[in-house]
């Protein structure tokens, strides 16, 4: 399978620029570009360490531990991991549908995690590139220079994410390795006194998050020729959608449109994904390349995510973000929105739903009483999907008669979008870098371009002075030309 | 009302040393005495984040605790200053950064803050911490109780 600028023809006659790792992206990531005597690209390659070791960690344990123990793999989404294995697990012992008040629960959970993740990411994390350019002040480029710059921006961020987290905290028992959600539905329902706090900030949180969309929406009026073309390219779109069509994050059947809008496929059983999808292996990367089976590598790929939901759903089933959505859709004058940077725009309209959806189930009587638990007939399989921060979360297990686990595959947001990744890279490296002599700005807008999917890599491990940022021109013959060093303080250091 | 002393400990329990904050944080709480119940506050995370600057407020002490690869073992201690840092770690803040986070949201320094780093050296996944590390945690334990305590542990 052959992408334009995947692999070069001789790379042994090209340099190589490694940027290495991606910082503010979850994990390691690295960008190798191949780039010949007049710094014309030749060969881009996002590389990203797959998460090893997943099947090992999980096998072999008791099926009702895993809930627990998956949100171990990532200390980005735990609650996601949390939530798509105890629905995988609710097939396995046959508990489908589970209570109306374990759904009511579960829903406020995953909507907390929804709204906690997506202030991180537009107010921390995107916040410093979009506000002050790409070309910015490294120094500036960061949260603390959101907060002394635009005080009231950085505070409505964190208010936020810290609600979302106190949703979490409330439903999943604690602030972190909760235990909310089992095999069969839950083992808590909320209080009274829990849902009428959480009621009192409501809103607040619901003019925050409008207020979010409105700057989302206003960097694209401010700037169309930017916001349209910076990493763009056309794909297929995934994501789950309720039956009916309407965006639901929790829950739903798989759908599939083209670049140009149409569906390919819809009402997909989640039971059946690996009749949809298939995954590729290629040597130079750790995480493999999933695509929809019939379509084949090279025209299967598609993008999750944020700006895939948006514009795979009929409708968002909440007044103030569906109103949004349809503002979203307008702007691409019919036809699907495909720029990179217009997923930071999506993920806001996503929140805003998130807030509303937290609302409706907070006024939801099956909160406070109801049965926590069903169940039914055991199977010896079970798939839980869900639809992530990132995008589609795939947990699939084989339990066997003594309850341990004896097979999982987890597909998770980011390894969907591997493909998508790769190409917001390649555009950009076109557009920005081909020609031109490297600096820290130009290398940024690559960074800026893989932001923009909210990566979510090695899940959870880090440690203090791990991760500095480098940059290392090679020469064909090796040598090294030129080596720039970001410390995990900020400063950045040339040596030649 | 807020505890004044704050224990903030981040990692993952089931990446080998990245366990050393966690594991540390919760030996302190099992053995608190007597006299500082009520006293202290313990929080646990996967990950430094920005709404730890909320946790900082009416504090009149902060112990923050991470395993590190880069300090001396068996561990090192750091007054901590507010820092505008570039944070080039991902999802997770710097210590220096919250403090700065939490000076400009709140318009005050932060309280004082001492960073405990535990020395690390391996962090795969579903392996338990090494040896040498759980030697390193049992050294910065005992400096870490009269951190707590500092008139008599």
């Amino acid at each position: 399978m052959t992408f334009p600028l995947e692999t070069a023809a001789h790379p042994e006659n090209l340099r190589r620029v490694a940027i290495d790792p991606v910082s503010r992206v979850e994990g390691h990531g690295k960008v190798t570009l191949l780039l010949d005597a007049d710094n014309h690209i030749e060969q881009v390659r996002l590389h990203i360490v797959e998460f090893r070791g997943f099947e090992k960690f999980i096998e072999g344990r008791p099926y009702w531990e895993v809930p627990v123990m998956v949100q171990r793999l990532c200390g980005i989404c735990p609650v996601s991991h949390h939530l798509a294995a105890s629905k995988a697990f609710d097939r396995i012992i046959g508990a489908t549908p589970v209570s109306a008040s374990a759904n009511a629960v579960r829903r406020l959970m995953h909507y907390g995690q929804i709204l906690q993740s997506h202030a991180l990411h537009f107010f921390h994390l995107s916040s410093p590139d979009l506000l002050f350019g790409f070309d910015s002040e490294v120094a500036k480029r960061n949260i603390v220079g959101v907060a002394q710059a635009h005080p009231e921006i950085a505070k409505k961020g964190i208010l936020l994410r810290k609600f979302g987290q106190e949703i979490i905290r409330i439903t999943a028992g604690k602030r972190i390795h909760g235990t909310g959600a089992v095999p069969g539905g839950i083992n808590k329902l909320v209080t009274l006194e829990e849902r009428n706090n959480l009621q009192r900030e409501l809103p607040q949180m619901l003019e925050w998050a409008q207020d979010a969309v409105a700057i989302a929406k206003q960097l694209h009026a401010q700037n169309p020729a930017l916001y349209n073309s910076f990493g763009s390219f056309r794909s297929n779109l995934m994501s789950l959608v309720r039956p009916d069509g309407a965006m639901d994050l929790y829950d739903g059947v798989l759908r599939v449109r083209d670049a140009d809008g149409r569906i390919l496929f819809d009402q997909i059983d989640d039971q059946r994904y690996l009749e949809l999808i298939e995954e590729e292996v290629r040597p130079w990367s750790y995480m493999k390349f999933p695509y929809l089976r019939s379509l084949g590598a090279q025209l299967g790929w598609y993008r999750v995510g944020p700006l895939a939901r948006v514009q795979n759903c009929d409708f968002i089933p909440s007044e103030r973000a569906e109103t949004e959505r349809q503002a979203f859709v307008a702007w691409g004058q019919g036809e699907p929105v495909h720029a990179t940077l217009a997923y930071h725009w999506a993920r806001m309209i996503e929140m805003l739903h998130a807030v509303e959806v937290v609302a409706e189930l907070l006024a939801d009587p099956a909160l406070l009483s109801g049965d926590l638990l069903t169940s039914g007939v055991r199977q010896r399989h079970g798939v839980g999907m869900i639809e992530a921060p990132r995008g589609t979360l795939i947990h699939d297990y084989e339990v066997g008669d003594d309850d341990l686990v004896t097979r999982c595959n987890l597909i998770v947001s980011t390894t969907h979008n591997n493909q998508a990744m790769n190409e917001a890279v390649r555009s950009v490296a076109r557009d920005y870098l081909d020609g031109q002599e490297l600096t820290e700005g130009l290398l940024n807008h690559i960074e800026v371009a893989i932001r923009a999917y909210d990566p979510c890599l090695s899940c959870a491990t880090h440690a203090l002075g791990q991760m500095p940022l480098e940059v290392t021109l090679l020469a064909a013959d090796g040598a090294v030309l030129d080596h720039v060093q970001k410390s995990t303080q900020g400063g950045v250091t040339r040596a030649t | 009302m807020t505890p004044p002393l704050l224990v903030l400990a981040w990692g993952n329990l089931s990446r080998g040393d990245d366990a050393l904050g966690p594991l540390c944080l919760a030996a302190l709480r099992e053995q608190l005495p007597d006299a500082l119940q009520g006293q202290v506050e313990f929080l646990e995370d996967y990950q430094l984040q920005i709404e730890h600057a909320l946790d900082l407020i009416g504090r009149q002490r902060v112990l923050f605790i991470d395993a590190s690869l880069s300090c001396a073992a068996p561990f090192e201690v750091t007054t901590l200053q507010a820092a505008q840092d570039a944070s080039f770690t991902t999802h997770a803040l710097s210590p220096p950064a919250l403090l700065q986070v939490f000076q400009d949201l709140q318009g005050e320094p932060p309280p004082p803050c001492t960073l405990l780093a535990i020395r690390g050296e391996a962090f795969e996944l579903g392996e338990p911490p090494g040896p040498a590390a759980l030697a390193h945690l049992q050294s910065a334990l005992q400096w870490a109780r009269r951190w707590l305590n500092p008139d008599g542990f």
